[in-house]
């Protein structure tokens, strides 16, 4: 069939096409066609349906995503916030970071290997495209049942895809979560942080301004990977003699984007660049619609000079291909030949496709005859918004009834000793060093924490020590008896994480995983936590700078636990003040740090030896996180404390576990008044962690918590090679050691 | 005057400013070199380090093994020049011929990223002049293809010659022959490995600062 071309369009109105399939509703049609005025062409069609899905133009979680800018506490330290491709935190020194989380959810489920690898990839030209250089990755993972035989295909898979794309590309990684949940079967959330440093003055927004400059595609060639809806518009409408669809999942070549990565820093640093978009979800009907949106608005695309993989792409497929390892910059024309010739340095194909024209119309040439003419602001930014019906799901309160108190406890010590290696030999509480160690935590040299520690800490500048760490942190579990509560828990644990090892929190960047959004229970559950977590970052002052929405992670009615995984950046004036988790000193005395109270409502212990989920989730109390956060910060910097584990699932015992193998040194514990065993070992109450403190920094450290309110008891003290429960049970490091770590080889190895 | 110590960039090169770093730490100059360059720009010592030179397109240093800068170090290598090759690194110069032997995927398919022990049984080589024989030393290991291979014969030569300048301990972490983890030429002036001694010069980013040696090593042996 011949081009589609704008003339073309305007002369055959009735033309049926197939927005149907391409996932457009019947009144987003009719809208594309009111603001054309014309039936839109195959390629108009084809960028309108994939800027206006879900996944790109955030419909139906606008409204409530806006509370983040709304309530936004002040924050002096933010530089670029929500909106851009990634925010901008000031962390002194001149010295910026940016960072963000994004999913990958959908891709990594159909090719475990390529969808985690490129979801690496993706984030990570986020923060090139903001001018910084990437120093860090991490990644929250959940998966289905871990003895579930899909698991056995799908987490393999991912974690040697993040490993082979970010160790390829030099980035450590230094933290994530790994959590297992039957609610995740055929619905894994493949999430991926990355951090970037940058000087204040290199800070790059994605804009296309100043008429007569050039639109530079460089990087991988475009090929048939990625597309979505366009081999649906392809194969099955314009050109039915094609070959099948292409894979929807993109291919990622890691050694590509590395050369992207030290190309992109060289044109940033010659000043080479006016504006920059990196090429992910929607490919170049993405990047040319926002860059020329967030500009003066007009640019003209000859679409025939991209340079390809397979010659026989349409132009619709071309512009909606999510080929991997593309970049889009606009340069002036005076710099053309200098930023070509760094990318020849480096390998890279670079080619002129386009420039920015004085008008207000995105116009894209194929041949030389006309194929797009649109207003870019009405694909890349105005496209539908949908206030979508909410409903209080109706199993919640019978959930909510089902309480743990009923739940039988210990009746032992014995029993209770048997609980303890359960718990720390459960999946989610074991060691995941099986799959950490699958990733360089080294590379760059600066890494300075990382996990199994309560954050990742990076070195940002060598002179003075200055870092950041990052902590990300969700309890799908928590969400789903309380998703308000659930949001909030999440940020209050990362935030205490951060606190944990010494530095301040900052900023939040959030990716919130749910169901779909045509479920009014599933919307009232978004709606509850993004109004959760608002409320929760005001209190903290911390803003969200950036994330991303990942809906319809549901298989037939079944949908996730609403599942908001929150990142928080903190920074620490010197490195070298950091606090591990480890208990490295015997003789040094254990503090718990908080109150602790009976609250097993989501809890691993009930999860881990009842399979039971039900009651309410623990109490938040973000004055308190705040709290616990400054003293933790303040111990750390004024060298009052050796170790400290923030308390989280699986409560006290679980964290002693940690510290006590991290350290490879025993403790004994002792029961403080008013608790009885169980409930200081299991309780997940939040606002706590346990801390080591030297004999001589006892009194000075108690002194504080007294004067600043936070109780603090003291429950033991590091010493042998066993956890001991004075007058419950012993349980020899050795043993312990087998429990925790046996799990996950045996698993998946 | 300070020594000199050049470090390749190719592309696809990731510990390369871990590298230079160690070399500053130890008190030298870092002199960086670029894989399109053959001026090696009158340094003396190179060393080769870590990453996935080429993407390991084809097999893992077999491209960079052709690069401009590697002819001239492959020609003063053979005169003499101390040569370092870490991970990827190694994998050059055993591609390179400048080392026998190769390396192959990790025998258990996974990449591995562990803090290493290994025991020091060649100090006698340009890089290994500051440890002493039998001195065991823990640094990270990170990579998926450092299995290390050669036949018997070559085994038994780099053995009776002691060109065997680290074995592993506590577990050969990716089915290497005879647990060897790091080789020398006959000269001993280039010597190979699979783990990496520029990421344990920091206490507070390593695991230990047993790699430092390796960079005082050279510069002293420069000097004198």
């Amino acid at each position: 069939m011949s081009l589609d071309t704008v003339k073309h369009a305007a002369d055959t109105p009735e033309a049926p096409q197939p927005w149907a399939e391409l996932g457009l509703k019947r009144d987003e049609y009719d809208r594309v066609r009111e603001i054309l005025g014309r039936r839109p062409t195959g390629a108009e069609l084809a960028m309108y349906s994939v800027m206006w899905s879900e996944h790109c133009s955030y419909k139906s979680s606008k409204v409530h995503l806006r509370q983040f800018g709304d309530k936004a506490p002040h924050s002096d330290a933010l530089l670029v916030g929500i909106g851009e491709q990634a925010g901008v935190v000031d962390v002194g020194r001149g010295i910026a970071v940016t960072f963000k989380i994004e999913s990958h959810n959908h891709p990594s489920y159909v090719e475990p290997y390529q969808g985690a690898a490129t979801g690496i990839g993706g984030i990570v030209r986020d923060i090139i495209a903001m001018g910084a250089r990437p120093v860090a990755v991490m990644d929250p993972l959940r998966f289905g049942a871990a003895d579930h035989p899909d698991t056995r295909r799908v987490l393999p898979g991912v974690v040697a895809g993040i490993g082979g794309y970010g160790n390829c590309l030099g980035l450590p990684n230094i933290g994530g979560e790994v959590v297992f949940d039957p609610c995740y079967q055929g619905n894994p959330l493949v999430n991926a942080l990355c951090v970037g440093v940058m000087k204040h003055e290199d800070i790059h927004l994605a804009k296309a301004a100043g008429a007569g400059n050039k639109v530079i595609l460089y990087g991988a060639r475009t090929g048939g990977d990625g597309i979505g809806g366009a081999s649906i518009l392809a194969s099955e409408s314009f050109d039915s003699t094609k070959p099948s669809k292409r894979p929807a999942v993109q291919v990622g070549d890691p050694f590509q984007e590395k050369l992207l990565i030290e190309c992109t820093l060289e044109v940033f640093a010659e000043g080479l660049v006016t504006g920059i978009q990196d090429l992910g979800a929607a490919g170049l009907s993405c990047a040319t619609s926002e860059l020329a949106s967030n500009g003066s608005g007009g640019m003209r695309v000859e679409l025939d000079t991209v340079p390809l993989r397979d010659s026989s792409l349409s132009p619709e497929e071309i512009l909606m291909s999510e080929s991997q390892e593309r970049m889009c910059a606009v340069v002036e024309p005076a710099n053309v030949d200098r930023f070509l010739e760094i990318c020849a340095k480096w390998d890279v194909i670079a080619t002129v496709i386009g420039e920015v024209t004085d008008g207000d119309r995105l116009e894209i040439f194929w041949h030389g005859e006309q194929i797009v003419d649109v207003p870019p602001r009405t694909v890349a930014h105005e496209g539908p918004v949908y206030d979508r019906p909410q409903a209080r799901p109706a199993w919640l309160d019978a959930l909510r009834a089902d309480d743990p108190a009923a739940l039988p406890r210990p009746a032992d010590d014995a029993e209770l000793r048997a609980q303890v290696l359960a718990l720390v030999s459960s999946p989610n509480q074991a060691s995941k060093a099986w799959i950490t160690a699958q990733y360089d935590r080294y590379v760059l040299g600066n890494t300075v924490l990382a996990q199994p520690e309560d954050s990742g800490m990076i070195r940002v500048d060598e002179e003075s020590g200055l870092g950041v760490a990052i902590a990300t942190d969700g309890n799908g579990r928590y969400a789903k008896l309380d998703p308000y509560a659930g949001a909030q828990l999440a940020l209050a644990e990362a935030y205490r994480n951060v606190a944990a090892t010494g530095a301040t929190p900052l900023a939040v960047t959030d990716c919130l995983n749910f169901g779909s959004p045509e479920d009014p229970s599933v919307m009232w559950q978004f709606a509850e936590a993004t109004r959760g977590l608002a409320d929760a970052c005001l209190t903290l002052g911390t803003p969200v700078t950036g994330g991303n929405v990942s809906l319809y992670n549901q298989t037939g009615e079944a949908a996730i636990h609403p599942t908001p995984v929150v990142g928080v950046l903190g920074v620490i004036d010197d490195v070298a003040r950091r606090t591990p988790m480890a208990f490295r000193e015997a003789g040094q005395l254990l503090y718990l740090l908080g109150d602790t109270a009976d609250e097993f409502g989501g809890s691993a212990w009930s999860q881990v030896v009842h399979g039971h989920l039900g009651g309410l989730p623990p109490k938040v109390d973000l004055e308190r996180e705040r709290l616990l956060g400054e003293i933790l910060v303040s111990a750390s910097r004024d060298g009052m404390i050796d170790a400290a584990h923030d308390l989280s699932d699986g409560g006290l015992v679980q964290a002693v576990a940690e510290s006590c193998l991290k350290g490879g040194q025993g403790a004994r514990l002792v029961v403080p008044d008013g608790l009885d065993a169980f409930t200081f070992l299991f309780s997940e109450s939040t606002g706590r962690a346990v801390v080591a403190v030297p004999r001589g920094e006892e009194v000075r450290f108690t002194d504080m918590c007294a004067a600043r309110g936070l109780p603090a008891a003291r429950v033991g003290v590091i010493d042998g090679d066993a956890i001991e429960v004075q007058g419950a049970f012993t349980l020899p490091l050795d043993e312990l050691r087998e429990a925790h770590e046996r799990t996950l080889p045996a698993l998946f190895a | 005057m300070t020594t000199r110590v050049g470090v390749v960039t190719f592309p696809g090169s990731l510990d390369d400013r871990d590298a230079q770093r160690a070399v500053k730490l130890a008190g030298g100059e870092p002199v960086a070199l670029w894989h399109g360059d053959k001026d090696l720009h009158q340094v003396d010592a190179v060393i080769l380090p870590g990453g996935f030179s080429y993407g390991d397109y084809l097999r893992c240093g077999a491209i960079a093994r052709f690069s401009p800068v590697m002819e001239t170090i492959i020609d003063q290598a053979r005169a003499g020049l101390p040569v370092l090759g870490i991970c990827n690194g190694f994998q050059v110069l055993c591609e390179s011929h400048l080392l026998p032997g190769a390396l192959t995927r990790n025998d258990h398919l996974h990449f591995i990223c562990r803090d290493q022990r290994l025991r020091v049984e060649n100090a006698a080589t340009a890089w290994t002049a500051d440890y002493t024989a039998g001195q065991e030393i823990t640094v990270p290991l990170k990579n998926g293809e450092g299995g290390y291979v050669a036949d018997e014969r070559t085994l038994d030569e780099l053995e009776a010659e002691g060109r065997v300048v680290f074995r592993y301990l506590g577990g050969n972490p990716n089915g290497s022959r005879r647990d060897i983890a790091g080789i020398t030429n006959e000269a001993g002036n280039v010597v190979g490995l699979m783990p990496h001694p520029e990421h344990a010069v920091e206490a507070l980013t390593g695991p230990t600062i047993d790699g430092l040696g390796f960079f005082t090593s050279a510069l002293r042996k420069l000097v004198a």
